[in-house]
């Protein structure tokens, strides 16, 4: 994995923005290939819906707070910076939080804990202090959609194939006809590990052969 | 030891005490007017859902309602029928049957859980003197531990039929609602817990403890002034 980071630092040493923008999604994507963020991808991918939300509410929370960072860089001092950057994305999360209190009360009631504890994701906090903090607002911006999608995506990953396994639905529609078994255990806990562990698999199955070719 | 290279590994401009504190302020106060205006923003709207959201309820924890009334209780203790709370009075909402008839009173109470302060609320039928439903509005306990309050089906079943019997004198419940270990219920008001949910089952059977020896004599003896014209 970090051959592979290196590699390509060395053969675009200034990288451009879709690059920023691709490395993220793909390449150093922060579930698949970082293994960030552990908590919420397991606890509340249990169905498409609800990981979608919690992809999206982080992704936001991301996007504002390496912006806000990256225009800031100049005028927040390094004692003071973790602090800062703590500060700026609480902020974001409290907007989350009513935020998505206006939109459902039942999807705020099925995220319930795990939305104030995107505060602490550190997925958040490693851009906006490995990257947000040393770049462009622009290149910053770029980042952090690359990696929110990233989160995004793999949080999909997840929700779909264990409420399509575990409810025999998507999107609350019933996909397998009605003689289909459901697998209650992949929207328990241990589905969540099973399902990951499976897209680990498939993710380093590529790569191994990548590679090698 | 080189001391005139600059650390490279920190990010950002060094500063003197005037500098951090300034932008320590500065971002806090950015921050906090951010998170101002978003309140205000949602407020209404947050407001509105939470009271579809707590009429839905009503229907959850009453079986048999079809409609429902909100009633403020007053200072000296007297039920009024309302709009909306006031923001300071308890609140309950009466609950009537297809012929209008006062089939139960949704009551509502909170106290502090495990993460925090758990809302829930519950139903009271008068004429069986029993607890008949309940539901939690707002909980922040551990996923997948504390939150089986809502999940565990033997845990429900508590309030299938709560008794919240008066004593003689309709003047306080004979024997209070009290939580008791998981397997060990043996009288009809024990609230059975959940062994790996313990602080969060014995605040409920807690909450509804505390909550139905006050609101219930006070209901009980004012049944009268819940019925419809």
């Amino acid at each position: 994995m970090s051959a592979g980071i290196t590699k390509n630092a060395e053969l675009n040493p200034t990288p451009s923005s879709t690059d920023e923008f691709i490395k993220g999604l793909w390449r150093e994507n922060p579930v698949f290939v970082q293994v960030l963020g552990m908590c919420p991808v397991l606890a509340v991918s249990n169905t498409a819906v609800n990981a979608l939300a919690m992809g999206l509410a982080t992704a936001f929370v991301l996007l504002m707070s390496n912006v806000l960072v990256a225009s800031l860089r100049n005028f927040i001092p390094k004692q003071v910076r973790i602090a800062s950057f703590i500060l700026i994305i609480a902020t974001f999360v409290t907007i989350v939080d009513y935020a998505i209190q206006a939109i459902s009360v039942d999807l705020h009631k099925n995220l319930g804990a795990f939305i104030s504890l995107i505060v602490v994701n550190c997925l958040i906090l490693s851009r906006a202090e490995a990257f947000a903090s040393k770049n462009t607002i622009g290149k910053s911006i770029m980042d952090a959609l690359g990696m929110g999608l990233g989160f995004v995506f793999a949080l999909f990953c997840l929700g779909a194939v264990r409420e399509l396994l575990g409810n025999g639905t998507l999107f609350d529609i019933e996909v397998f006809p009605g003689s289909f078994q459901e697998w209650i255990i992949m929207i328990l806990p241990a589905g969540g590990f099973f399902t990951l562990a499976l897209w680990l698999l498939l993710f380093n199955f590529f790569k191994t052969k990548k590679v090698q070719a | 030891m080189s001391t005139n290279k600059p650390i490279a590994t920190q990010t950002g401009p060094s500063g003197g005490s005037k500098k951090m504190l300034t932008a320590m302020v500065g971002i806090g106060v950015f921050c906090a007017l951010l998170i101002v205006l978003t309140y205000e923003g949602t407020k209404d709207r947050i407001d509105t859902l939470k009271a579809e959201a707590l009429e839905k309820a009503v229907f959850k924890v009453l079986p048999g309602v079809t409609s429902t009334q909100m009633y403020l209780l007053g200072a000296e203790g007297k039920f009024s029928a309302v709009e909306g709370p006031d923001g300071k009075n308890p609140v309950v909402y009466a609950g009537y049957d297809d012929t209008g008839a006062l089939a139960g009173i949704a009551i509502e109470a909170s106290g502090q859980g495990y993460a925090d302060v758990i809302r829930i609320l519950y139903g009271y039928n008068p004429s069986t003197q029993t607890v008949v439903g309940f539901y939690v509005l707002e909980s922040k306990e551990t996923p997948g531990l504390g939150d089986k309050i809502e999940k565990d089906e033997n845990f429900l079943a508590n309030f299938d039929a709560l008794s919240v019997a008066l004593s003689e004198d309709l003047s306080q419940i004979v024997n209070k609602v009290v939580p008791v270990k998981q397997g060990s219920k043996s009288n009809p008001w024990e609230v059975d817990g959940i062994t790996g949910a313990t602080i969060s089952s014995r605040a409920i059977g807690n909450i509804i403890g505390e909550s139905s020896a006050v609101m219930v004599p006070l209901i009980y003896n004012q049944l009268d002034s819940f019925k419809k014209d």
